[in-house]
């Protein structure tokens, strides 16, 4: 399977994300600059974290203007897996792709540390391989990561299944304690943690790893 | 045009320092020329007070590729991978602007490393301040320490390189001088080394990155007669930091570099411009001529003085071969970042500054960059006014006094202010902030490097040469728990004023202890940094130097500083060492318990110290250590307790003559206490190298017992460390 | 009464947000954006003060020991109705 990696001036976490899907996923990845609109052929995307464009107006703002932001809107109308983790979850929201907004966390302080989620739905190509209620250890890094939208928002993505992750101990004060986010087709996964800094037995958690096997498997579904 | 006293003091040049730069000119200087020399000339570039003592530092080894003189030192690691680090002070600019003067201390170190062609993969800080519950300046301080913490972890998180460690200290003396260190270490390979030449008679000279505005001209051109009195509020002296910038100029400079267009590159810190082309003329033995209408510039009206002086941040010049200048344009307007012509190398020798062609300066590059002033300052004793003997003292609840130190400033724990730094991101950190060294792997190769920075004030003042030997012992010890090889160090020199020779006197045995240490260990010095003058209100802060040290382990799980396993054998490997209460002075006990300083710092035996680490090292490498924390602040009852904070406590026996206070907190170096499985094989090897590896006791199940002197349970003794440092600053 | 705050980074000194923000703009085509200045603005809703001047005066002191640094942002007071 093959990642494309977008890089907007400021993603700090591309390289890790490239490193996690190649050395230790076995997968292919390449990098997307984010002046281009050419995905190079990619069957998933990542929109990795950082501090896009310095996350200077609000985070995600102005990369949501980037010309690959383009071709990322055109392929998951398509269908096609966007994951974006940490700042790339804040430009899904800045796009449009996923609703809600990420504000300063709620103790005011960037924070550091790995974190005890709990899946909140198995029916994602992203969550396919794990169980109900399981919990992972992934590290979140973030001082804006309070998930925020209209309690109706809130009330359509419960009832919906699209919570794919909640913290277990809330460190940020995101409403219901919402980690992460599908779109309403599935096929867009916004999360504030990082699971590809939980893919390597060295780095601590492999817990990471879960999200990514569910999609890589997913994929070899659909490719048969 | 004769310059006036005034004028030359303004730039804080002597009289005599002025009439040398008449000598050397032959002429008097213009007024650009007096900015140009005064910034060069001063402490802060010219090292003119400590150079001839720095001297005395070793530099070598087979492992350094490059010593001290570059922007950063090198040292090969193997599989044709090298590091560069360093460490440098932001003291002054962080006491003015806590944010962006921390903020762009993180930048000006990351900027030395990849100047070099290093990718940045670590950064730590060492930090000092004045005491928080201090009635008239503990609000302050507390500023001081929010707004440091959130400047270093705003410009490290958004460059994206993680902040691995340090440490953090209160005391009165930093009080009105805070201490902020910045330690940044990259990794390249061997070809990819860059220096900081103007090499190539006619290669074209090029600027890039921010533009220049009037950011950190301070003090002498307040004196001017140029400025007048509604002109002050227009000029900023505070450097802000931009990370974001920061982060565009590393990605174009290490893309740039690729291309080998690029002859040579330095980064615009202090004196920017200045510093840049006549430190890059000098090393290379050329001149450098630019016209300061190419410069970039950010606001209008800008002076020649102001443009050659300015400390505008994220900054580069570069010297390209001519013909290749479109080369490196593109890569710089690839990640829309400014690149341009500003001048040319040339086979004179000199720095010529023009001004829309009208030459404005014209200066020997050697008489800059080499030809400062070098004082061989006199001194005498070291100043001290504590007393020898020990007060009076006895305890009467040792469980208690754990309990206070636990919560006390120095030794609480510092998560407050590392959950708010990025500590992981890259994906290389195995051991992150809070353990006795930091360690991050190097991908593509099987090693890791391990760091650690350290100091100690309240050691020095009572003995600057001893207390420095202890610093690099310590420092090395942490990298040796971690199973690290040290080999390498950086040291940041944190001192009063030089001209008061009891002060000098601290720096002189302060250098020479680190140069004996360091040679012991084998630990040469590539580079570093001097900060002088620290002091307020006539009062000079403690002697301080941080060393910055590190080692190389091969990549693994690291030995946690934890016991994992109940029903462990504790081994305290180098025993339970000795004190007396003369040595027992500048310990945390008697700072915390007994609020006083007096006698001598601890005793060291460095050979002993250097066995203890050695067998470390192999109890480490042979898998044998289920645990391992090194003793150090508190003495053995601390590392008991923090040691224990996984929940897994200890059931302790010391057989000592020695009192209780002594025996659970000296701080005698060269002991380290680890856990494990097999302690007939831990004594084999503590044998091997003559140290003693005394079982001490087993690991158990939330409780911590120290004989009958301390008994309690975990979760009482770690509620109060956890939480200290957040309490007082509330 | 209310008094509103406007803080600014000094004239002088470096925006690297309102840098950022202008760099997005010129690049969406907004070409005519020679420079943006990012700054704050509060609105203070004061109780029991006397008139407008004392208000601007209140205003005038918070503004300066709190709501801006003096170091590096400068700030103007606007009495409201």
């Amino acid at each position: 399977m093959k990642f494309g990696v977008v890089v907007f001036p400021g993603s700090n976490c591309d390289h890790d994300a490239w490193y996690a899907t190649t050395q230790n996923l076995g997968q292919q990845a390449e990098f997307l600059w984010h002046h281009s609109e050419d995905l190079k052929g990619a069957d998933a995307i990542i929109l990795p974290g950082g501090f896009s464009y310095g996350d200077y107006l609000r985070c995600g703002a102005i990369a949501r203007f980037s010309p690959i932001m383009n071709a990322v809107r055109r392929f998951a109308q398509e269908g096609g897996p966007v994951m974006g983790f940490c700042n790339g979850f804040q430009i899904l929201c800045e796009a449009g792709l996923l609703p809600g907004a990420l504000l300063r966390n709620a103790g005011m302080k960037f924070i550091c540390r790995p974190v005890e989620l709990e899946v909140g739905t198995t029916n994602s190509p992203f969550t396919n391989a794990l169980t109900s209620g399981q919990r992972l250890t992934v590290p979140i890094a973030h001082g804006e990561g309070c998930y925020q939208a209209e309690e109706s928002v809130l009330d359509q993505l419960e009832a919906e299944d699209r919570v794919a992750f909640r913290y277990v101990d809330n460190p940020n004060g995101s409403a219901r304690s919402i980690a992460g986010i599908l779109s309403a087709g599935r096929n867009v996964l916004g999360m504030m943690p990082h699971p590809e800094r939980a893919t390597d037995p060295l780095m601590g958690s492999t817990d990471g790893r879960l999200i990514f096997d569910s999609l890589i498997s997913a994929y070899a579904l659909t490719s048969k | 045009m004769s310059l006036t006293l005034q004028e030359v003091s303004a730039h804080r040049l002597t009289w005599s320092e002025y009439e040398k730069i008449i000598s050397l000119l032959g002429r008097e200087p213009t007024f650009t020329e007096l900015g140009i020399f005064g910034v060069m000339w001063s402490e802060h570039c010219s090292y003119k007070s400590s150079r001839i003592h720095l001297r005395k530092l070793p530099s070598r080894s087979k492992l350094v590729l490059v010593g001290p003189g570059e922007n950063a030192g090198i040292i090969d690691i193997g599989d044709n991978v090298a590091i560069a680090f360093k460490i440098e002070s932001h003291n002054h600019p962080s006491f003015i602007e806590p944010f962006q003067g921390a903020a762009t201390g993180v930048g000006g170190i990351l900027r030395d490393i990849f100047t070099m062609g290093a990718r940045p993969i670590a950064v730590m800080d060492a930090l000092r301040f004045g005491k928080l519950d201090n009635s008239e300046t503990g609000q302050r301080n507390k500023r001081i320490v929010q707004g440091v913490v959130s400047g270093i972890s705003h410009y490290g998180n958004c460059f994206g390189v993680p902040t691995v460690g340090g440490e953090c200290v209160f005391e009165s003396c930093y009080d009105g001088n805070p201490l902020v260190n910045v330690f940044a270490l990259g990794v390249f390979k061997h070809d990819e080394i860059f220096f900081g030449r103007a090499t190539g008679v006619g290669n074209p000279v090029i600027y890039v990155g921010a533009k220049t505005g009037r950011d950190g001209i301070h003090g002498a051109s307040m004196a001017s007669e140029e400025f007048s009195e509604e002109s002050k509020d227009k000029r900023p002296n505070v450097q802000v930091g931009d990370p974001f910038m920061e982060k565009l100029l590393l990605e174009a400079c290490l893309e740039v570099m690729k291309t080998g267009a690029v002859v040579g590159i330095q980064d615009m810190g202090a004196a920017g411009l200045t510093c840049s082309t006549c430190e890059m003329g000098s090393r290379a033995g050329t001149g450098v001529e630019i016209d300061l209408k190419y410069v970039p510039q950010r606001e209008t009206g800008m002076t020649p003085y102001e443009i050659m002086l300015s400390e505008s941040q994220e900054r580069m010049l570069l010297v390209a071969e001519k013909g290749r200048e479109q080369e490196v344009f593109d890569v710089f307007h690839k990640w829309g970042l400014d690149a341009a012509v500003v001048g040319v190398v040339t086979d004179d020798g000199m720095l010529r500054v023009r001004n829309h062609g009208e030459i404005v300066a014209e200066l020997s590059n050697r008489a800059l960059a080499d030809e400062a002033p070098l004082y061989d300052r006199p001194y005498t004793k070291p100043h001290r006014t504590v007393p020898m003997e020990a007060p009076a003292f006895a305890s009467t609840d040792l469980t208690g006094d754990l309990t206070r130190l636990l919560a006390s400033s120095d030794v609480c724990s510092k998560a407050w202010i590392w959950d708010q730094y990025d500590w992981m991101v890259r994906t290389n950190t195995t051991q992150g902030p809070g353990s006795d060294a930091a360690i991050v792997r190097i991908k593509e190769t099987d090693s890791s490097i391990a760091m650690a920075l350290d100091g100690n004030g309240r050691y020095c003042y009572l003995d600057p040469r001893e207390g420095a030997k202890l610093i690099v012992a310590e420092c090395c010890r942490n990298l040796s728990t971690s199973g690290a090889l040290p080999i390498a160090a950086t040291n940041n020199l944190n001192f009063g004023n030089p001209e008061r020779p009891e002060i000098m006197a601290q720096l002189v045995e302060a250098i020479e202890g680190i140069a004996e240490a360091c040679t012991f260990f084998e630990t040469p010095i590539t580079g570093g940094n001097v900060s002088l003058y620290n002091e307020t209100l006539g009062e000079a802060i403690y002697p301080t130097p941080v060393m910055g040290i590190v080692g190389i382990l091969k990549t693994a799980a690291p030995i946690p500083m934890q016991f994992a396993q109940p029903d462990r054998d504790i081994v305290l490997l180098g025993g339970l060492g000795a004190s007396d209460e003369t040595h027992f002075g500048g310990t945390q006990y008697a700072k915390v318990i007994l609020d006083t300083l007096w006698g001598l710092p601890p005793q060291l035996d460095m050979d002993y110290e250097k066995r203890v680490q050695a067998a470390m090292r192999e109890i480490a490498q042979a898998g044998l250590a289920e645990s391992a924390h090194d003793l150090s602040d508190g003495g053995l009852a601390v590392a008991l307790a923090e040691a224990s904070f996984r929940g897994i406590g200890a059931h302790v026996k010391v057989e000592t003559t020695l009192r209780p206070e002594l025996a659970l907190f000296h701080e005698g170096p060269s002991r380290i206490l680890v856990s494990t499985a097999s302690p007939g094989q831990v004594r084999e090897i503590a044998e091997k190298y003559g140290v003693a590896a005394d079982v001490i006791g087993k690991t158990t199940v939330g409780q911590l017992t120290i004989g009958e002197w301390v008994d309690c349970s975990i979760a009482q003794l770690q509620r109060p460390w956890k939480t200290a440092l957040e309490e007082a600053l509330h | 009464m209310t008094v509103r705050v406007y803080v600014f980074p000094k004239a002088t000194v470096l925006d690297p947000q309102g840098q950022a923000v202008r760099n997005a703009l010129v690049s969406q085509g907004h070409q005519s954006v020679a420079q943006v200045r990012q700054g704050k603005v509060f609105d203070l809703q004061l109780e029991g003060v006397a008139d407008a001047a004392a208000a601007r005066a209140e205003g005038e002191q918070i503004a300066h020991d709190v709501l801006a640094n003096p170091v590096i942002e400068s700030y103007r007071v606007e009495v409201l109705a």
